[in-house]
């Protein structure tokens, strides 16, 4: 299998799973993010499980300039470039309540700097006339809610980019899946209160390969969560607005 | 968050803890929390009783940092971080023809945890135990970051080597991984009719992976009947893998009443012919078969259970047989039990391994089960052999002493790595380990 995956935010757990998911197959991965050190430790996984190439690139999603030699990088390769977006952020939304200036990392992190890579990389797609882009929203993207509506905000700006994005690459035999996870066992819900039904991130990497085998377009993952948030959105704003979940 | 408040439980479910676990993701994450003191590391908690419990305190769970960071195929030396599972790493070489040279009986217990326990596999007859092939490790003490050989560091190795995590965190090891012919294996299962039959033939098989499967139910003439199972690594194709299978609920507690146990052996005995079979396995299906069913130990219901192993000397073995008729006839099913022949392989103070032959069987967390267990505990111990500290959850002090005579020099290497006991568990506080009386 000839594919290469640029996967942004390589460092959270459930971008690990994927990658080694991918690499297993034998595609080529370059692992995007900040921690170089750690990058290069998954990159060594990588390879010994069977991934054609498996390289570290310096990627910040609040500095653009990271984001050209990530795209010439990949352009490198042969055959077809993929690209999965684990990139994202969440402060307690306390921390935003009392300064809010945190909301412009939230919404780079998790929307405008992803946003900016992407329109870098669909040129490149274009032109090969293939290529996946997978990008991880939310289901906190569907309602505002109490609890983080911050970020919330920034994954629901994200989805709707990813379906104009998925609008344009369709054009040019690209393609492109929205995935919204529910509670996810990483780094980032660890110790949380009030989480149920925890997936694993293997679970939501193997949710996100099958999707991307069917050509899926919007993918709850574990699935129950595209009922559960069926019921959720579908509740009244009046009602809505005086709930706390 | 960096700690998280669980209620958290050993493999058994009948021990339970209750403390703030952290669980780096990160190498440096791992510095951080181990420089404002040691905590005690666990893997994936597949030890039975309480060795990776530390009720009130603090523990690291290590499964996150689970990285393969390098491998020469000159030397077959793999370096990989502690929280990897040995299944993945038989996963991802078996295909390139290597395999950890000594594997449990599940493939989700951690580097760290092999090493912890000095696991054993079903080749221990001729390749030992896991840290004999261990060419190194990271560990992180009391004074720091060491790197911890057979060689070049032999009191703290084997200290470490089914050091039950009292010596440190280790963070990574070297392991020399063994040739295989492939990731397909060649299994022989044979009936086997009886007691002196399972010894003889355990006695003279030549195979690389041989393990005795008893039926702990049959009594009387057929005591000790069962199949054993001969393996030899392969290569070919096998069928795409069947979805694993999850145990949703605790079930019930009479899932596993008597009638139902022996009814699921005797279907488990005449599966194989009587004239026995050969047959080609994926790798994973030989070595963890019960991995295929997550979370089987809630088969046993909110109560949990117990498992018993002894390991008794060669010559010990009728007081063995004693054993199992003991258990046969008290009715307290247990589904399968495990008969093995083990070699002399051990690497540590600590380690469980002796020549001889090892017992091990599931009971159901009652108090009749706990009361023949620890009469079988007595008896292993007048036999001259020794409980596994992976699996037991009931033993006492004063009799573990005489099971393991090299205790005084693993308590002094780890009265060094750890002056603190910042990295006792409960398993090691309910043994008193660590104290010299
Ligand atoms: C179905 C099943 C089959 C099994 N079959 C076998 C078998 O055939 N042979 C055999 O020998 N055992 C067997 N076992 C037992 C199992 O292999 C051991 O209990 C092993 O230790 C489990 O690994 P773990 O990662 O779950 O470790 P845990 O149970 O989490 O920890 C075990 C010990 O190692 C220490 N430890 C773990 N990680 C570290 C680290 N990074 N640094 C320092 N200390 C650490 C812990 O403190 C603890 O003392 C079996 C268990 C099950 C559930
Ligand atoms: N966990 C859940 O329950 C859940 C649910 C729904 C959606 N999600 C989404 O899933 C994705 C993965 O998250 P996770 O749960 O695995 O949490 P995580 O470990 O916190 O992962 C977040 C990732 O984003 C990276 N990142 C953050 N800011 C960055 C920046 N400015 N530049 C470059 N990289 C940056 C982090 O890299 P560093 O290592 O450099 O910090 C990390 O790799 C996120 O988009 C998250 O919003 C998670």
């Amino acid at each position: 299998m000839n594919s290469t995956w640029i996967i942004l935010g390589a460092t959270s757990s459930m971008a690990r799973a994927f990658a080694r998911a991918v690499a297993a197959e034998g595609a080529g991965v370059l692992l995007a993010g900040r921690d170089a050190e750690e990058l290069a430790a998954l990159a060594a996984d990588c390879r010994l499980r069977g991934a054609r190439m498996a390289e570290a690139v310096t990627f910040d999603a609040r500095d653009a300039r990271t984001f050209g030699p990530i795209v010439e990088r990949a352009e490198a390769e042969e055959g077809t470039i993929n690209a999965a977006v684990f990139v994202g952020s969440m402060p307690e939304q306390a921390a935003i309540d009392t300064d809010p200036a945190l909301i412009d990392g939230v919404v780079a992190d998790s929307f405008t700097g992803p946003a900016r890579f992407l329109q870098v990389l669909a040129p490149v797609l274009e032109a090969r006339g293939q290529g996946t882009v997978v990008g991880v929203g939310s289901v906190a993207g569907d309602r505002g809610r109490l609890g983080n509506y911050v970020y919330g905000a920034a994954k629901a700006g994200f989805a709707t980019y990813l379906s104009g994005l998925r609008n344009r690459l369709t054009r040019a035999g690209g393609h492109v899946v929205t995935v919204k996870p529910g509670f996810v066992d990483t780094a980032m819900t660890w110790g949380l209160p009030g989480l149920f039904l925890v997936a694993p991130p293997e679970a939501v990497a193997a949710d996100i390969l099958k999707a991307v085998r069917k050509g899926r377009n919007v993918i709850y993952t574990p699935f129950f969560w595209r009922y559960i948030m069926l019921i959720i959105r579908h509740i009244p704003e009046p009602v809505f607005k005086k709930m706390k979940i | 968050m960096l700690w998280k408040t669980a209620d958290y439980a050993g493999w058994g479910r009948a021990l339970r803890a209750t403390g703030e676990i952290a669980r780096p993701e990160r190498r440096r994450a791992l510095d951080d929390i181990l420089k404002d003191g040691l905590v005690p590391a666990v893997g994936m908690r597949r030890s039975y009783g309480d060795a990776a419990l530390n009720d009130g305190g603090r523990v690291i769970d290590m499964t996150r940092l689970d990285r393969m960071l390098a491998f020469d195929p000159a030397t077959g030396v793999l370096e990989v971080e502690a929280g990897a599972r040995v299944g993945e790493i038989a996963a991802a070489f078996g295909p390139k023809g290597w395999l950890p040279a000594v594997m449990p009986g599940t493939g989700l217990a951690t580097v760290g945890g092999c090493i912890g326990q000095d696991v054993h596999g079903k080749n221990h007859h001729h390749a030992g135990s896991f840290c004999q092939h261990v060419a190194g490790l990271t560990l992180i003490t009391a004074e720091g970051s060491v790197e911890v050989t057979p060689e070049g560091t032999p009191g703290l190795f084997r200290a470490t080597a089914g050091g039950l995590g009292q010596t440190g965190v280790i963070a990574k090891a070297r392991l020399k991984l063994l040739p295989a012919k492939g990731d397909v294996m060649v299994v022989t299962e044979r009936r086997v009719e009886d007691w002196d039959e399972h010894i003889a033939r355990l006695d003279a098989s030549e195979a690389t992976y041989t393990v005795g499967w008893i039926d702990a139910t049959a009594t009387g003439a057929v005591l000790g009947r069962g199949i054993l199972e001969e393996g030899e690594t392969g290569s070919g194709l096998m069928p795409k893998r069947v979805r694993n299978r999850r145990v949703p609920i605790d079930a019930p507690h009479f899932a596993l009443a008597g009638p139902i146990v022996r009814a699921f052996n005797n279907a488990y005995y005449r599966r194989v012919p009587a004239s026995g079979r050969t047959v080609v396995r994926p790798i994973g299906d030989f070595f963890f078969p019960l991995d295929k069913i997550h979370d089987w130990n809630r088969l046993y219901g909110k109560r949990g259970f117990h498992q018993f192993q002894c390991v008794v000397p060669l010559e010990a073995a009728p007081a063995l047989r004693d054993m199992l008729d003991t258990i046969a006839t008290s009715g307290l099913a247990s589904p399968l039990a495990v008969l093995k022949r083990m070699g002399q392989g051990r690497a540590g103070f600590l380690s469980f391994p002796m020549e001889g032959y090892t017992l091990a069987v599931d009971f159901p967390n009652r108090a009749e089960a706990r009361e023949l267990i620890r009469r079988l505990e007595d008896r292993a111990a007048d036999a001259g052999g020794r409980l596994y500290f992976a699996k037991d959850s009931l033993a006492q002090g004063t009799a573990i002493r005489s099971m393991y005579p090299e205790l005084p020099d693993w308590q002094e290497a780890v009265a060094k790595a750890d002056p603190g006991t910042a990295l006792a568990t409960d398993l090691v506080r309910r043994l008193n380990l660590r104290s010299t009386r």
